[in-house]
């Protein structure tokens, strides 16, 4: 590669990390920004200050927003848990075992994948209504599943199809017992695979909207991103913008940190699972 | 890391094991379904079941507001929406922004592959780590962040595109424009990345063959990369357009179907939960699903693509 060539693909990196956090620095900034300032067009603020996330951590928007933090952590980490779990067996049995309707699993995982959420929404309104899970975190936890399911199963198949199931056999030729060898051997191979799939099922979960407006209508169990956009200002004819930018600042902290920590694991299992590799 | 499929491995199995007849078989497939069989009967439960009551409610007029009211009415209610205007340009609103994002987004998509894939060295993990930060933020953070930029008290964009007052929220055009931006700077970081995992299987020799050749950058994107890497590409072409179709956060938190920027989502919540017409907002479901069923089947007649096998599933 010449140096000209170089430096081209440089500039094209510099410009993809712009690309990819200009939009994060905004709202940053917005929440730095006192109330007066908000308007003042600048994308910085002038004078940094705190008031906002002290509005929504121990001000008037706390009533709102740390029960809706607790609700998401709460409903993302159970929906992703069981998601994981199931589809571990699921994941196991597919590359490891021959049964019929193998190929009838993934495909209605990839079924569901595509399925339009709206149309959930609607009789799911109604029954849980009717069963008393409206409003409620099961009644979150549940259509959750639908969103961590497939994506769950597909990713883990592919990571355990990459396993060498061989070596289990060879370590019992050595000595060991079935289980010993399944454990010393298969389980550190697989746990990467599962970790990886964890943080997929739990980003896919913590971005949902549709069923956190539809299914809950209180702190009860509505997570952050239904509470960010029913905040309310300090008063009826004050734009809550402050208040919603600190508070999506907080909940991006730890999807990002994620990102961060496990880019490599992260961007491993997107493509695994979708393109064959 | 091996990179055997499962298909080899059952057919090497299924070799070996017939001539000992099919007990062995037969308990194999029954570990299968125990081990299987949880997550396959939870994922048909969750989405079977509302598809089949959905199917029902919407032969009934049924407003949750007026329970008592309630009465089938057969197909009536499908009759009322394929009749009204607004059904129809929620359908043109939803087309036009998946066709829009999805072009854009592969040819972002693709240009965002070709620098992490020629990037080398230290700046390599902070570019891949950059383009997560779109995909790991939820969409309601991202539609306020362009929401803010482009708003007319709170924006930048108007000084710096100098357009003084242009409120963009308060006309269909310039909305539906901010809406498809926020969609592509979400998603085109899912894209790339499929993409970039397709640039890894182009085999080098044949570039490089081609170089040889005397083929220019151009023809030999043309001729050898891009198609080496089409399954990659239609598999994120496929599930982008089935993405796109389903939008809902970006209309919701910027316009709420305001300014004529309705969506077919948007749409069937606004009938549901807004306004509790039970028996409408069902039948606009049914329909969305309906033309989901239509982009993949067309998808596989059209692109003869195997979905299963695309995904990986040899």
């Amino acid at each position: 590669m010449s140096v000209k060539e170089r430096i081209g693909w440089y500039v094209g990196a510099l410009l993809i990390v712009l690309y990819a956090v200009v939009p994060v620095a905004y709202i940053v900034s917005m929440s730095f920004k006192s109330e007066a300032a908000l308007s003042d067009r600048q994308f910085f603020p002038s004078q940094v200050t705190w008031a906002n996330y002290d509005g929504i951590f121990r001000g008037n928007g706390s009533d709102l927003f740390l029960p809706a933090l607790r609700n998401s952590i709460i409903t993302c980490l159970a929906a992703t848990l069981i998601a994981v779990v199931l589809s571990m067996f699921a994941a196991y049995a597919i590359a490891r075992l021959n049964f019929p309707g193998k190929r009838l699993v993934l495909t209605s995982a990839l079924a569901v994948a595509v399925f339009p959420v709206i149309t959930m929404v609607t009789p799911l309104f109604n029954l849980w209504r009717r069963i008393g899970l409206y409003d409620t975190i099961p009644g979150l936890i549940i259509p959750y599943l639908a969103l961590t399911l497939p994506i769950s199963i597909w990713t883990m198949s592919a990571f355990f199809r990459g396993i060498p199931w061989d070596m289990e056999q060879a370590a019992q030729v050595d000595g060991a017992t079935s289980w010993q060898a399944f454990r010393k051997v298969i389980v550190p191979l697989a746990a990467p695979g599962v970790f990886t799939t964890a943080i997929i099922a739990f980003f896919i979960a913590w971005n949902d909207f549709v069923f956190g407006i539809s299914l809950t209508s209180t702190s009860a169990a509505q997570p952050v991103p239904a509470a960010l956009s029913s905040f309310t200002g300090s008063s009826y004819f004050v734009q809550p913008t402050g208040a919603i930018s600190a508070a999506a600042v907080i909940v991006t902290i730890p999807v990002v940190v994620l990102a961060l920590v496990f880019q490599r694991r992260i961007v491993a299992g997107l493509t695994n699972g979708a393109v064959k590799g | 890391m091996q990179t055997r499929s499962a298909g080899d491995v059952s057919v090497s199995r299924s070799a070996a094991r017939k001539p000992r007849g099919s007990d062995k078989a037969r308990s194999e497939a029954r570990l299968g379904w125990y081990l299987a069989g949880p997550a396959f009967v939870i994922l048909i439960a969750v989405t079977g079941y509302p598809i089949l009551q959905a199917l029902y409610e919407s032969l009934f007029s049924f407003r949750l507001t007026a329970p008592g009211d309630r009465e089938f009415v057969g197909l009536k209610n499908y009759g009322v929406i394929l009749t009204d205007g607004l059904w129809w340009s929620a359908l043109v609103n939803t087309a036009l922004i998946t066709v829009v994002t999805v072009a854009v987004e592969l040819v972002i998509g693709f240009a965002l592959a070709m620098v992490m894939h020629k990037v080398l060295g230290w700046l390599r993990p902070i570019v891949r780590t950059a383009i997560l930060v779109p995909y790991a933020i939820i969409t309601v953070v991202s539609a306020y962040a362009w929401q803010y930029a482009f708003a007319l008290t709170t924006g930048f964009m108007n000084d710096l595109l100098g357009l003084g007052d242009f409120d963009w929220f308060a006309n269909k055009w310039s909305a539906l424009f901010v809406i498809c931006l926020s969609e592509i700077w979400k998603t085109t970081p899912f894209i790339s990345l499929l993409l970039l995992a397709g640039l890894a299987q182009v085999p080098a020799d044949m570039t490089e063959a081609a170089k040889v050749d005397g083929a220019t950058a151009w023809e030999r994107l043309w001729r050898v990369t891009l198609p080496n890497m089409k399954a990659s590409i239609m598999v994120a072409l496929l599930f982008r357009a089935l993405d796109a179709f389903r939008i809902f956060d970006n209309v919701y938190i910027m316009t709420n179907g305001a300014a004529g920027t309705e969506t077919v989502s948007s749409l069937a919540y606004n009938q549901t939960i807004s306004r509790l017409e039970i028996g409408l907002g069902s039948a606009v479901s049914v329909l969305l699903f309906v033309c989901v069923l239509v982009i993949c089947f067309v998808a596989i007649k059209v692109f003869k693509v195997d979905l299963a096998r695309a995904r990986g599933e040899g």
